[in-house]
């Protein structure tokens, strides 16, 4: 299983996952997956960074002897220990039985479990239908929407075997959802070209 | 990528039956490869429909996007935004539905009198649409052209054709006598009528002219000689021209009616006292009153005479000196030897088509005057014969179509009372004779007797007022203009009318090839093969 982190805190929207490796964050707006019972809960990288585990102690600057960034976590060790790297989901769908269904799950995922990267295969099968960009769109995030949703499709067209045919669909299918909002459309465009 | 028959074009958003249906095309179908003219067919939910496209347009579902375009250069936008928030749509006047309930299956393709549901695919037409609609090529349907696009072949059934007067209409150099030429040959192979061609440039009878090309192409007799027979005006010009003719026709003076004279009043310059003076002179000379009026030299015996009718002089001198112009062409004479109009109805009789050229007499006054007198007494003949048929005994006469060239100087609204033609078109069809009209200048015609057209064919009309007189009474009227105004300037036609099912733009068929008047008259020969198979069939 290529398990890239643990949930730490979930809702039926989007869930937080804390990567067990310092840094190793998954790409903004890369698909995600989540086993609960029953089913697989898909999810979009919306947010990641990286903090101290303490909420008062704020990290200081300890490289100004140093040569290089390595160099720093060479000499302050504790520092792994000391940091975390987490990055927010945001719930698009998920698969009963092998069927895709892209609206929310009727339960969130549980805390502890384990956040997957997708294979190119699961992907494929997710991003058959482009009903999942609703939701990206319609939700608040921290990040621009027009940014998260040019990821995302960026992101998943690297599984497919045509990119350019994949993100010529997806534009049409925002092109629909933006029937009356040219400029926000143009935006999203611009991001999603190759 | 080139549309095919059967491709999915789009879905109807909207539409009436009075104005016609909005299709919005699919993103796969592209706008370019669509033609105004077109045939689709609406798969309705009940029925399917057949109908015309008449109006092509583009449309965007954000009006920002035509105040900010996307950059030429970005095709990635382009592409994305092509047939989703800028899209083709088409406008399709449906005019035939074929299927729905079971009663009406088999009476073939109706008028429509509903719409399409929302969202019904739209496909082009096949070539089987096009067969259910149009009908096969047989005994008494004739291949006359393709439809626009099409590599369908619009057969036109002659034999309804016939029973209604006819029009072909057109700018100069559009095509017109190509047409006409072509649908004399249907009508000589498909149809029971014989014609009567008053061939004012002679171009029918024997090898006619066509523009930008070598030399002349075949016609009637040449193609048909034992079904054509060449009457000529101009014995010598026909000879200069190396047409074999069948008869020359003379005319006597005595044969010349006060009525042919009214008719040529505006060609003559006459004034309606002079006009007036021709019944008077004819009741008192007779037959003879032409010649009578003409040889009066003696001024005291001009002076009795017009005092004893009430005459005026100056109306006298008006009108010896039109009766002076006609009494110049040469193919008056005195007291003709033969009836020109006994020989016509001989060959007509026999079911030989004819072919009245007029060699050098071009001009108007000639042709008004020929035309109106020979169709004149021969719808006389053709009226009695018919009646006698009606009362029984005898069968009808074969039913006649006589084609006239300039038809506006004939059929315009001054003189359409008057002539024989404006008769005849208007109510010969009882008596078996109907007229095609070929014509240039379509409003000059008597609206009563342009509504009286069965069927009308028309090349390209650019006139405003042209368009809207041929195309007055038909429902779509606005939408089939768009379609007019843009055939092509040559060899392209709209047809509509009594004759077929709904308009159709069109390519007429070939003429001028070899390998077209092979087909012509192999078409003639297919009954002949057909009984030859037979025979040896059984051999």
């Amino acid at each position: 299983m290529n398990k890239i982190g643990e949930i730490v805190e979930s809702t039926s929207t989007e869930f937080t996952a804390e990567c067990y490796e310092l840094h190793e964050l998954p790409a903004l707006g890369s698909l995600v997956k989540v086993t609960a019972v029953e089913m697989e809960i898909f999810g979009i990288v919306c947010q990641s960074g990286t903090a101290g585990i303490e909420p008062g102690r704020h990290p200081v600057a300890r490289g100004k002897d140093e040569a290089s960034e390595e160099a720093v976590y060479q000499s302050s060790p504790q520092l792994i220990k000391l940091l975390r790297s987490e990055f927010q989901v945001l719930v698009v769908g998920h698969i009963i039985n092998g069927k895709t269904y892209q609206y929310l799950p009727s339960k969130p995922a549980h805390i502890h479990a384990f956040v997957q990267a997708c294979s190119p295969e699961d992907i494929k099968q997710f991003s058959q239908s482009f009903d999942f960009l609703n939701i990206m769109l319609n939700n608040r995030l921290q990040i621009p929407t027009e940014e998260l949703v040019a990821a995302g499709l960026r992101e998943m067209s690297k599984a497919h075997a045509d990119p350019h045919a994949f993100l010529i669909a997806a534009g049409k299918s925002l092109t629909v959802i933006f029937s009356g909002d040219y400029h926000r459309l143009k935006t999203i465009l611009a991001r999603l070209k190759q | 990528m080139e549309t095919q028959p059967n491709q999915n074009l789009g879905i109807v958003v909207t539409g009436s039956v009075e104005k016609g249906t909005e299709v919005r095309l699919d993103s796969s179908a592209s706008v370019e490869d669509m033609v105004v003219g077109r045939y689709v067919t609406i798969e309705g939910k009940k029925r399917r429909f057949f109908g015309m496209v008449t109006d092509i347009s583009l449309g965007v579902t954000d009006e920002q996007i035509t105040i900010s375009p996307p950059d030429t250069s970005d095709t990635f936008t382009a592409e994305i935004l092509e047939g989703t928030a800028t899209y083709g749509t088409l406008h399709v006047l449906p005019m035939l539905t074929i299927g729905g309930e079971v009663t009406t299956i088999n009476e073939g393709p109706q008028p429509v009198k509903t719409v399409p549901s929302h969202f019904s695919r739209v496909k082009l037409a096949s070539e089987a649409d096009m067969e259910t609609v149009f009908g096969k090529e047989d005994n008494s349907r004739f291949f006359i052209g393709n439809p626009l696009d099409m590599e369908t072949k619009l057969c036109l059934n002659l034999e309804e054709l016939v029973k209604r007067s006819n029009g072909i209409f057109g700018k100069s150099g559009t095509g017109k006598t190509f047409l006409t030429r072509l649908l004399l040959i249907g009508m000589l192979q498909k149809s029971k009528a014989t014609n009567l061609i008053f061939d004012m440039h002679n171009e029918y009878g024997w090898a006619g002219s066509f523009e930008g090309g070598k030399g002349g192409v075949k016609a009637l007799k040449q193609l048909f000689p034992s079904r054509v027979a060449v009457f000529t005006l101009d014995e010598e010009n026909s000879r200069h021209r190396g047409v074999s003719t069948d008869f020359v026709v003379r005319i006597g003076y005595d044969e010349i009616e006060p009525e042919d004279i009214g008719l040529l009043r505006q060609t003559l310059n006459l004034t309606d006292q002079a006009v007036e003076a021709v019944y008077q002179l004819k009741r008192h000379f007779g037959k003879g009153w032409m010649q009578q009026t003409l040889d009066i030299s003696d001024a005291a015996d001009v002076e009795t005479l017009l005092q004893s009718m009430n005459i005026h002089e100056s109306s006298f001198a008006n009108l010896k000196r039109g009766l002076a112009t006609i009494r110049r062409l040469p193919f008056l004479v005195a007291h003709a030897q033969t009836n020109a109009v006994d020989s016509i109805l001989g060959y007509l009789d026999r079911g030989i088509n004819v072919v009245l050229e007029f060699g050098r007499h071009r001009d108007i006054t000639t042709y008004m005057l020929v035309a109106n007198m020979l169709a004149r007494r021969i719808y006389q003949r053709y009226q009695e014969k018919t009646e006698v048929a009606m009362a029984g005994k005898v069968t009808p006469p074969t039913p006649l179509v006589i084609t006239i060239e300039e038809a506006h100087k004939f059929l315009n609204h001054d003189i359409a009372n008057q002539t024989i033609f404006g008769e005849i078109a208007r109510e010969m069809r009882k008596y078996n004779v109907t007229l095609l009209v070929i014509d240039q200048r379509p409003s000059a015609i008597d609206e009563e007797i342009m509504s009286q057209l069965g069927t009308k064919i028309t090349c390209l009309l650019d006139n405003e007022r042209d368009i809207d007189s041929v195309l007055a009474g038909v429902s779509g009227k606005n939408d089939l203009k768009t379609v007019l105004a843009r055939l092509a300037p040559k060899q392209q036609a709209l047809i509509f009318g009594h004759a077929v099912p709904m308009p159709v733009a069109f390519r007429p068929r070939d003429w001028g090839t070899a390998k077209s008047y092979e087909e012509f008259t192999h078409e003639n020969s297919s009954e002949k093969k057909a009984e030859k198979d037979i025979k040896e069939l059984f051999e």
